[in-house]
């Protein structure tokens, strides 16, 4: 049943002022860094750029090192997600699958590292760290969050989902228990799988304290923490820091669009009960 | 109940498999809390190194401390200020998102793409639109007579400020775990309650918000807790000052351990940001879950 024309209308006027609203500070970031630095400073605030121009871009690259600090955040990320899924998915197998005493209580024990914010933890870590002699190292910013209790408690649900005949067939066939994970529990989660990944990546690559406290080096820093810093280095030039910061949400903005619902899945897990 | 040969090798295999994780936490995690209480307790070297046992003497300091009572102060300001406004502007969006239209689904990744946006990204935008001189929202509000302040230099405004740009940040999120929640009432219940009549407001206060607390309450806690570990607004906008307003819990944890080297006091606060992160989670499990109407 469709709606006659003017409410229609009415309820897309509503959805395009709310989404230009939300949207606004974004699209704000990237008008800004087309502008010329006379333009940012012109008074009333321009909101369209008059002559739009790639200047600000360019000058990003020779200002500092984006491309290291794109690397630096792509390859943490994505150890991070690689590390995560390995920890995540065989402790959730067992989990799932393997009946041993005290399954339960170490369920719990999982589920309680949710309840420890990494702040509170944050000055015995960074201790450990820097006696490891991993101050300025990629295993120094990935390790710490290879494991992850939210992927294993979604994996698991995951794992639930799979049909105990294909466990009891396997195992009359005599495939092993390694085995089974990697033909048959793998492949069959991969929704679930793509879930714990994008949730990684997004969760490491937009980091910003940790990577701040262990990372000293200019080549070592990461996005976030380098484009902050072109801040308290250039004040003034406004269009050139927004260039920097359409450049570091490019990234992560891609990722939502391609996985949105990879991403919706993984939030409502702990929120609607089913 | 006797524990067999067979146990032992079934929960060998069991470890075996939980293994790298469980290592992970007890090296990341747990290892760390336990240290945190135990540094709290000690006099520290600049180093981290603890030297003297000090019994509750940091604890009975921060309690004497008015840095401290009023960083408690600016991290309840800011949360209250934060998390009731977001929820609030998100359930209107994801009501207005809850429609069968043509095309629906470019303005839910529209309205929910500050998930993917880093508190980093956000902050400088924000401190952008918030330059007294440069920015656009004084002028905004120079055109309808107000005189904006000068956002990240007074007190009174900085926490404010820090506040707007969490409650954008949050939105994204809120919006999707709303959505869910509203997408999960059936079209019946509404049918029926405007067939008794309910419009408008009405519809939207009691039958619509009821039927989303379970979401609503989930958020409380999650924004809750999600604010009170906000760091990377504070660093990038206002560094903690101006004269300590935004001074927040997080932040003097790494002001008072990583400028000042004092590891043992900042470790004291650290237990206290555990305990209430610790309160708010046992009032969602204990209380909330059994209050909330559920379908």
């Amino acid at each position: 049943m469709r709606r006659p024309l003017a409410p229609r209308i009415l309820a897309y006027s509503v959805l395009v002022l709310g989404a230009i609203v939300v949207a606004f500070p974004l699209l704000f970031a990237l008008s800004y860094s087309f502008m010329t630095p006379s333009e940012v400073a012109t008074y009333p605030p321009p909101i369209l750029p008059s002559s739009p121009n790639f200047d600000n871009y360019g000058t990003v690259f020779a200002t500092i090192p984006i491309g290291r600090y794109l690397l630096n955040s792509f390859v943490v990320s994505a150890a991070v997600v690689v590390g995560q899924l390995a920890t995540a998915s065989l402790a959730a197998y067992a989990f799932s699958f393997l009946v041993f005493r005290f399954r339960t209580l170490l369920f719990f024990v999982f589920l309680s590292t949710l309840m420890i914010p990494w702040e509170a933890t944050i000055i015995p870590n960074y201790i450990t760290i820097r006696t490891l002699g991993w101050l300025d190292t990629y295993q120094g910013l990935a390790v710490p969050f290879m494991a992850t209790a939210f992927g294993t408690f979604l994996l698991r649900q995951a794992f639930l989902q799979i049909p105990r005949e294909l466990w009891d067939s396997a195992r009359i066939d005599g495939a092993s228990s390694l085995r089974f994970f990697r033909s048959m529990v793998l492949p069959l989660a991969r929704p679930a799988l793509g879930t714990v990944a994008i949730y990684g990546f997004l969760s490491t690559y937009n980091q910003y304290f940790w990577p701040l406290l262990i990372t000293n080096e200019r080549l070592m820093r990461t996005t976030q923490v380098g484009i902050a810093q072109l801040r308290d280095e250039e004040t003034l030039r406004w269009g050139l820091i927004m260039a920097g910061v359409v450049m570091v949400a490019v990234p992560t903005l891609a990722l939502l669009v391609l996985g949105q619902r990879q991403l919706i899945r993984g939030l409502t897990a702990g929120a609607v009960k089913g | 109940m006797r524990f067999t040969r067979r146990d032992a090798r079934e929960l060998g295999v069991g470890l075996a498999y939980l293994a790298p994780s469980l290592i992970l936490f007890v090296a990341f995690v747990f290892y760390p809390l336990a240290r945190t209480f135990i540094l709290s307790l000690y006099n520290t070297r600049t180093t981290g190194v603890p030297t003297t046992f000090a019994g509750a003497d940091q604890y009975t300091e921060l309690l004497s401390s008015p840095t401290f009572r009023d960083g408690i102060v600016a991290t309840t300001f800011f949360a209250l200020y934060t998390v009731p406004v977001s929820i609030a502007v998100s359930l209107i969006l994801a009501v207005m998102l809850n429609q069968r239209l043509r095309g629906i689904n470019v303005f839910r990744t529209m309205m929910s793409s500050t998930i993917a946006v880093s508190a980093a990204v956000g902050s400088l935008i924000w401190l952008l639109l918030f330059n007294p001189s440069l920015g656009l929202l004084n002028y905004v509000l120079s055109l309808v007579g107000v005189r904006g302040p000068d956002w990240l230099t007074q007190p009174g405004a900085a926490i404010i400020a820090v506040s707007i740009t969490s409650v954008w940040l949050l939105l994204g999120t809120n919006i999707i775990v709303l959505l869910a929640g509203l997408q999960g009432v059936p079209e019946e219940i509404y049918e029926a309650a405007r067939l008794d009549g309910a419009r408008g407001l009405r519809l939207f206060l009691r039958i619509t918000v009821p039927l989303v607390s379970p979401s609503l309450f989930f958020l409380l806690v999650v924004d809750t807790i999600n604010v009170l570990q906000s760091f990377t607004q504070i660093h990038v906008m206002t560094k903690g000052g101006p004269v300590d307003a935004t001074r927040t819990l997080v932040y003097s944890i790494y002001l008072d351990a990583f400028q000042n080297f004092q590891f043992g006091f900042a470790s004291a606060q650290a237990v206290v940001l555990f305990g209430i992160v610790l309160a708010l989670t046992a009032l969602q499990f204990g209380v909330i879950e059994r209050r909330v109407h559920y379908q």
